[in-house]
């Protein structure tokens, strides 16, 4: 029961994580209709900025700076490249999108080189906040639980209560009614990616140090939220938190609990092969709960997808 | 359904102008293939050794997998991120054929290709049959995610993928074929030569078919293909599972060729370099595929030797496709054709010369300047030397900066004074049909 | 009695709670051409698009040739002989001309997902697609990519393709929308001779475009149809005075 709860709390974690990031993928998707691919690459700007800001100025100056420089590149990449491809159409988007993500990963490379960076967890977070029977929760946690839902907290207050927030929404709907208020469409979008670039970056920033800053973290993390925003469904900001807890809490799961293949082919009544070494499928039946939590998400992507086309609160095509 | 417009429309009448020129252009359309296939066979001719044959069999293969991913994307619409795994199933396919060595015995190499190509196509029918339902960003996520999961699936199921070391094979214990053992690079080329010629035209003959026809409807406005009876998903799904099944086959020649798959043959990784390649070359045309294909190998061949930066290099060329020509070079070569036809395209001679000689020498000095950032930042340190365009110095020193920074500006503006003029070129060749040059890089 | 080409029984359709269709009933005759008109926002494009499958009713039925259509998908209804056009111009921009046509020959020529023989080689197809070019006067355009035509050109073509098929039951939304008065007149003639032996159905915010073209008239005002009949009776009609034309009067003042 006590590991239950230690991994509810590491699932929340990476769950929220997750979050900071699909939720500004899928409000830049609702309002461009353009999944963009390198939206895990701005993640990982954050998180390398922040280092360099860090090793002059701390942390805490980092997670202030960076994100703000993260947003203004993103609004730059908006302005001068996503709105010159917009003409061609949507694939040639999403392509562009998809170069940006190359090359920003070999950009990394090319200032800060191929190894891992020394970004540390703060010498003021670096304590056990408290320890569930043995097992020691580190203040880190509770620090990115509460930067998470604190952004989240923002965010919806921002959408729902405020006068720029209402825009935003109703330009999403309907674009050229809210132009023809006299509102700069253009100007809003580029805001908003903008500040979904932010948010990817606050997640680089705090999740830096503990998944490591090294130049595949981008692609390691990316494929998994846009998994996350397919299932939650394109577009849905609820969707999108609640397929990032879901995906958090499995892959937590799988990981600490060893499930083995076997044991589930025989719970449902599937006895194993008596000659199994010589069997085609006896990798399958060798399968573990662990190996396969990094591919859990997609499974369940592709079963949604499957029975829910537009994922599980996706109520448009895209 | 009973049609009854369709008895006065098979009326012929021989003397039509329509009837002629189609039987000119079947001529006409005849005579590329005839170029290509001669020119496949003296190739090895002109460069004979064995590096510039391995590129070339490393050229022919990457044309083939390019034409079957453009059949998706450019012909019909659906842009894949994943579209290597039915390539490396079918590499991994014939990996396992020619390690099961009874059956192998009896198998002439050059037909072990068509199971590559049917477990390409086995795999791309059981993943067609939930993601063609749409095109688009769901369709472009299912073949991530899909994409992903075979990749992964690699290291769990080790009896077919073999891990992380792949597995590998002999080609030469095949039957042999007319005497031919497959011991020779030059062999394996021709082998690969005849299944490029057969692919490529039956890919070719694929668009030219009913099927192939509504694959560009489809992808142009599916609404209205369906209100011409046809279901815009099952379009897709048939260009989806030909697709699969050209990939596989360029994935057999791959085994064929290195005689081992990984992991690599599937991964996105493989995935985006095909996207890329297809897309340089130009997803508009049928050939734009091929001649990517070829520039991009051979950009790959020659800057890999002589720089570390090479995939950086390649994805800044790639995003100014994307950003500046979305035709890629066979829409920038179709948009000189209208001035060609006019005969006015040797008004643009030399302006071209004046504006892009300047351009060429400013991107050459651009990335000198990134080689030696990227020295001064990531040599040991102590080893302050290097060497950029056969001239060697130090990389601290204030003078070869001085020298590349006033290169590379100079020439950007010489090239930016040029423009004016090549534009006035450009206007002027074009002048009695500007709007058909919109038309031709559709 | 002989099976009406189409007939809606007690069609209705609601958004919500706001209902835009209630109740229409309507049979239209082989080779009749029915011109259903009204002001805006009465309901046509939403009636035209529960015809066509588009959208699912509410309730209520429609009838092709006595088949209810059902839960079919708009590939099936095309196939069993129906065949629209769109109010904005739905052609294939990136194709030409010729190739728009011809595809929409394929299906009917019975070609379905066929993968083996070549278009080009086709005499059938060919002769076909340049007849249907020929009618719709677009033969000198033949091999320009469609979206770079004019947008009577466009509407033509658009025309085209919705007869080409040859079904028997033709529906066109609006096909005069934006047009200048000769582009009209240039829409109606032809329209006039590629539904010939037709059974037409078009939906129409002008009153006058239709007059000549049509046998029959419905007038559908707020979900309902007021009245239906021949066109000179239509016009006399005091509802359809009231109701249409009054409508229009008042806006003038």
């Amino acid at each position: 029961m006590d590991l239950v709860l230690v991994n509810l709390i590491d699932g929340l974690v990476t769950g929220l994580l997750l979050f900071m990031l699909s939720a500004g993928l899928t409000l830049i998707f609702s309002m461009m209709g353009v999944l963009n691919f390198a939206h895990a690459s701005f993640y990982m700007l954050g998180a390398y900025f922040a280092y360099q800001i860090s090793i002059a100025l701390g942390f805490w100056m980092g997670l202030l700076i960076a994100p703000l420089i993260v947003g203004v590149i993103g609004a730059g990449v908006e302005r001068y490249g996503l709105r010159r491809v917009h003409q061609y159409g949507h694939v040639p988007e999403l392509i562009f999108t998809f170069g940006l993500a190359l090359l920003i990963e070999e950009l990394v490379q090319f200032i800060w080189g191929r190894n891992q960076m020394p970004y540390q967890i703060p010498d003021v977070l670096n304590f056990t906040a408290f320890a569930i029977s043995g097992n020691s929760i580190p203040a880190y946690k509770v620090f990115m639980i509460f930067i998470s839902v604190a952004i989240f907290i923002g965010l919806l207050y921002v959408l729902t209560k405020t006068r720029v927030g209402m825009i935003i929404q109703a330009a999403l709907s309907y674009p050229r009614t809210v132009e023809a208020l006299g509102h700069n469409v253009p100007l809003i979008f580029m805001g908003v990616f903008g500040v979904g670039t932010a948010l990817a970056g606050v997640a680089g920033v705090i999740a830096g140090p503990v998944l490591g800053t090294f130049p595949g973290m981008a692609f390691v993390l990316g494929s998994i939220v846009f998994v996350t925003i397919v299932i939650g469904g394109l577009g849905s900001l609820w969707g999108a938190l609640v397929a990032s807890l879901l995906i958090g809490w499995i892959t937590t799961f799988a990981k600490s609990y060893n499930i083995r293949m076997e044991d589930i082919l025989n719970g449902i009544g599937i006895s194993t092969p008596e000659n199994l070494s010589d069997s085609m499928f006896r990798d399958i039946w060798a399968v573990t709960s662990p190996q396969i939590a990094d591919i859990l998400p997609y499974i369940l992507m592709v079963l949604i997808l499957i029975f829910r086309p537009y994922g599980l609160f996706g109520n448009r095509d895209a | 359904m009973s049609n009854p417009m369709k008895e006065n429309q098979i009326t012929t009448d021989p003397s039509k102008p329509a009837q002629r020129m189609r039987a000119g252009s079947l001529r006409i359309a005849a005579l590329p293939w005839v170029i290509a296939g001669l020119a496949l066979l003296v190739m090895p001719f002109v460069f004979n050794d064995n590096s510039a044959i391995t590129i070339m069999n490393q050229m022919a293969i990457t044309i083939i997998f390019a034409l079957a991913y453009n059949m998706l994307l450019g012909q019909g619409g659906m842009l894949s991120f994943g579209h290597a795994v039915y390539a490396g199933v079918g590499g991994f396919a014939c990996m396992h054929v020619m390690a099961s060595t009874d059956f192998f015995e009896m198998l002439p190499l050059p037909v072990l290709p068509i199971f590559g190509g049917l477990f390409g196509m086995g795999l791309a029918m059981i993943v067609g049959s939930f993601s063609t339902r749409s095109a688009g960003t769901v369709f472009a996520m299912i073949s991530l995610g899909v994409g992903e999961l075979i990749a992964a699936c690699s290291v769990i199921i080790v009896a077919f993928f073999g891990g992380e070391e792949g597995i590998s094979g002999d080609r030469t214990y095949g039957m042999p074929f007319f005497g031919i053992e497959f011991l020779h690079q030059i062999e394996v080329y021709y082998l690969i030569a005849f299944w490029l010629m057969v692919s490529a035209l039956l890919m070719y003959l694929f668009s030219r078919t009913p099927i192939g026809r509504m694959a560009n409807a489809v992808r142009d406005n599916p609404e209205r293909a369906e209100f011409l009876g046809y279901s815009s998903r099952w379009v897709r799904y048939y260009s989806f599972i030909f697709s699969g099944f050209f990939a596989g086959i360029a994935g057999g020649l791959f085994a064929i060729n290195y005689e081992i798959v990984t992991e690599e043959n599937l991964n996105t990784a493989s995935s985006g370099v095909i996207l890329l390649v297809t897309f340089l070359g130009g997803v508009g045309f049928f050939f734009g595929p091929i001649i990517g294909a070829i520039a991009f190998t051979l950009l790959q061949t020659v800057l890999s030797l002589q720089t570390d930066l090479w995939a950086f290099y390649a994805g800044v060329l790639f995003l100014a496709t994307v950003m500046f020509f979305p035709g890629g070079l066979a829409g920038l070569l179709m948009m000189h054709v209208p001035a060609i036809k006019m005969g006015r395209a040797s008004k643009l001679v030399v302006p071209y010369i004046t504006t892009l000689i300047p351009a060429l020498i400013g991107i050459l000095g651009l990335s000198a300047l990134v080689e030696m950032t990227f020295h001064v930042r990531h040599s040991s340190v102590g080893d302050e030397e290097m060497t950029v365009f056969w001239t060697t110095f130090d990389s601290h020193d204030i003078l070869p900066w001085a020298v590349a920074i006033g290169v590379t500006v100079v020439a950007f503006a010489v090239m930016r004074m040029m423009l004016p003029t090549l534009r006035a070129a450009w206007a002027d060749a074009n002048a009695t049909k500007a709007n058909t040059s919109n038309g031709g890089a559709a | 009695m002989t099976t009406a080409a189409l007939e809606l029984r007690n069609l209705q359709k609601s958004f919500g709670k706001t209902e835009i269709i209630r109740g229409v009933n309507l049979a239209v005759g082989k080779s009749e051409r029915h011109a259903i008109i009204g002001p805006n926002g009465a309901g046509k494009s939403t009636l035209f698009n529960l015809i066509t499958g588009r959208f699912p009713q509410t309730a209520g039925e429609v009838l092709l040739h006595g088949q209810n259509l059902a839960g079919k998908a708009p590939f099936e209804i095309n196939r069993m002989g129906l065949s629209r056009s769109f109010q904005i111009t739905n052609i294939f921009p990136k194709m030409s001309v010729f190739e728009n046509v011809r595809c929409s020959l394929l299906w009917s020529m019975g070609y379905k997902y066929n993968f083996w023989s070549m278009v080009g080689r086709s005499r059938a197809l060919t002769e076909g697609a340049e007849q249907i070019l020929e009618q719709i006067n677009l033969t000198n355009r033949r091999d320009l990519p469609a979206g770079t035509l004019s947008y009577a050109e466009q509407r033509a073509l658009e025309i085209g393709i919705t007869i080409a098929g040859g079904a028997d039951v033709i529906m066109l939304d609006e096909p005069t929308a934006g047009m200048s008065h000769s582009e009209t007149d240039y829409i109606v003639e032809l329209i006039r001779t590629v539904t010939e032996g037709k059974t037409l159905i078009m939906v129409e915010h002008d009153m006058g475009v239709v007059f000549g073209l049509a046998d029959r008239i419905s007038v559908l005002v707020y979900g309902e149809l007021i009245a239906t009949g021949r066109p000179e009776d239509v016009r006399g009609d005091p509802k359809v005075q009231e109701a249409y034309l009054g409508a229009a009067l008042e806006a003038e003042h």
